[in-house]
């Protein structure tokens, strides 16, 4: 078993912010571990302008934001990189085992830093019915499949949620050339932001529901049509405000689950509404020296919040490991 | 006569107002920081916005490479801006910032890429 004073779970924003942090409050022996082939997690497919405009006082698109921190990382020897990593256990003691290509590996940590991210919520999560065809996606699994594959994965799209990602994705989607029907959302405003709202919708004439849902999705192979329908104050049905758009894809943009399946096994205490860890303290578990920073610990509006949040985690990570057994292995550097 | 608009600059999106003469903004109200002003300006005389894409890559480690109008366009010509994006196929690594097409449809703006092609091992 090896053993390492911080290991961080994640390369995203979340993840690298929060190494970075770490080295600089003190720890030198620092192992990051990312699932993908590269870092920069969920930021390498958000294309769109809008990060940094706090952070670094400028305007730039989400891969240009990762870069930031990319190129500072790479420049840190005591911060090891370990790519196509995926961590498969995680126990209270806090040690951790990882796959990756010909390697299955345990390390035992002085301190964890899990920056995991979320996954999306799904149709099936969403109470859609009707029959599942191909052609219905989670709007990220959609922004991933155009903008890292460079696949069109349908030509008629209809949105349900008017969060940023199915905002965004509505106008990713016009951009490249299919036809945007509508976006729907059951809620009476949107949920993103009005920045999104003016150049993702109003830009582009895309109708926009509010306070409808999608009662039924139909189909056989692919997607052929969508029943929508206006709700009232408790969201249910009104009568004969039914009616059909035709359309080949659906996308569905309601929400992210924070990933912190790890955590669970090893034991934290996760409030099962979030799926967030219960916590009195920023970043703090209900394990000493297992901290969770970024979109794992709480879902941010923009990627600027992840970074202070993960700075933070950072330096909790060097105080906690000063205050145990023998403090980090350093050369004396402050 | 007065429009509501909303600002784009910042997640904040303030919501501002504007008296409007002869097409020209005389007066704004609403906004939090001075870029919501110059921006209400610019959206009644001559709306801009940043472009992204992403164009074809051959014989490199991604399908294809993000890339971004490095300052904003007329909105009017967002559409031919992405016909012409679209005819673009890169074949040579290319660094954040790196320019792509040069004075990008004549408009004074240049398309760069935005992600390294060096940063991803094949």
């Amino acid at each position: 078993m090896i053993e390492k004073d911080l290991v961080v779970v994640g390369g995203g924003p979340a993840g690298m912010a929060a190494a970075i942090s770490a080295f600089e409050a003190g720890v030198e022996d620092i192992l990051l571990l990312e699932r993908d082939q590269y870092l920069g997690g969920i930021l390498n497919q958000c294309i769109h302008t809008g990060f940094g405009i706090d952070y670094f006082k400028e305007v730039l698109t989400g891969p240009e934001y990762a870069d930031r921190f990319v190129k500072k990382i790479r420049s840190i020897s005591q911060i090891e990189i370990s790519l196509r990593t995926f961590v498969v256990r995680l126990t209270r003691d806090k040690v951790l085992t990882y796959l990756k290509p010909g390697v299955m590996q345990e390390i035992k940590a002085k301190a964890i830093i899990m920056a995991t991210g979320c996954r999306e919520k799904t149709r099936e999560m969403a109470h859609i019915a009707g029959t599942r065809p191909a052609g219905i996606f989670s709007a990220g699994l959609a922004q991933k499949l155009i903008n890292i594959e460079g696949l069109l994965p349908g030509n008629e799209v209809v949105i349900v949620g008017s969060g940023d990602i199915g905002l965004i994705m509505a106008r990713r989607f016009l951009l490249e050339g299919a036809k945007v029907k509508a976006v729907v959302e059951i809620q009476k405003k949107t949920r993103g932001l009005m920045r999104n709202v003016v150049q993702c919708i109003e830009d582009f004439d895309i109708p926009l529901y509010f306070s409808h849902k999608i009662s039924k999705i139909y189909g056989k192979d692919r997607v052929e049509a969508v029943d929508v329908v206006k709700v009232d104050d408790n969201f249910n049905e009104i009568a004969d405000s039914k009616f059909r758009i035709d359309c080949d894809t659906v996308l569905v943009s309601v929400g992210l689950i924070p990933e912190n399946e790890l955590i669970e096994m090893a034991g934290v205490l996760i409030d099962k509404k979030t799926n967030s860890p219960v916590s009195k303290e920023v970043n703090k578990t209900s394990i000493p020296g297992l901290f969770v920073c970024g979109n794992s610990f709480k879902v941010y509006d923009v990627v600027d919040s992840v970074s202070r949040d993960s700075v933070l985690a950072g330096r909790l990570a060097a105080e906690y490991i000063k205050s145990v057994c023998n403090g980090p292995k350093d050369s004396g550097r402050r | 006569m007065t429009k509501k608009l909303t600002c784009i600059e910042c997640p904040v999106g303030c919501a501002l107002s504007v008296d409007i003469e002869n097409c020209k903004a005389i007066s704004i109200s609403g906004h939090k920081c001075p870029k919501g002003e110059k921006y209400a300006i610019s959206e009644i005389e001559n709306p801009l916005r940043i472009l992204t894409s992403v164009v074809l890559c051959e014989n490199l480690p991604l399908e294809v490479i993000p890339v971004r109008t490095d300052k904003a366009i007329p909105k009017a010509k967002i559409m031919e801006a992405m016909s012409e994006i679209k005819k673009i196929k890169i074949s040579k690594p290319v660094a954040v910032g790196e320019v792509v097409v040069k004075n990008f449809l004549g408009l004074s703006v240049n398309l760069i890429a935005t992600r390294d092609t060096a940063e991803i091992s094949a």
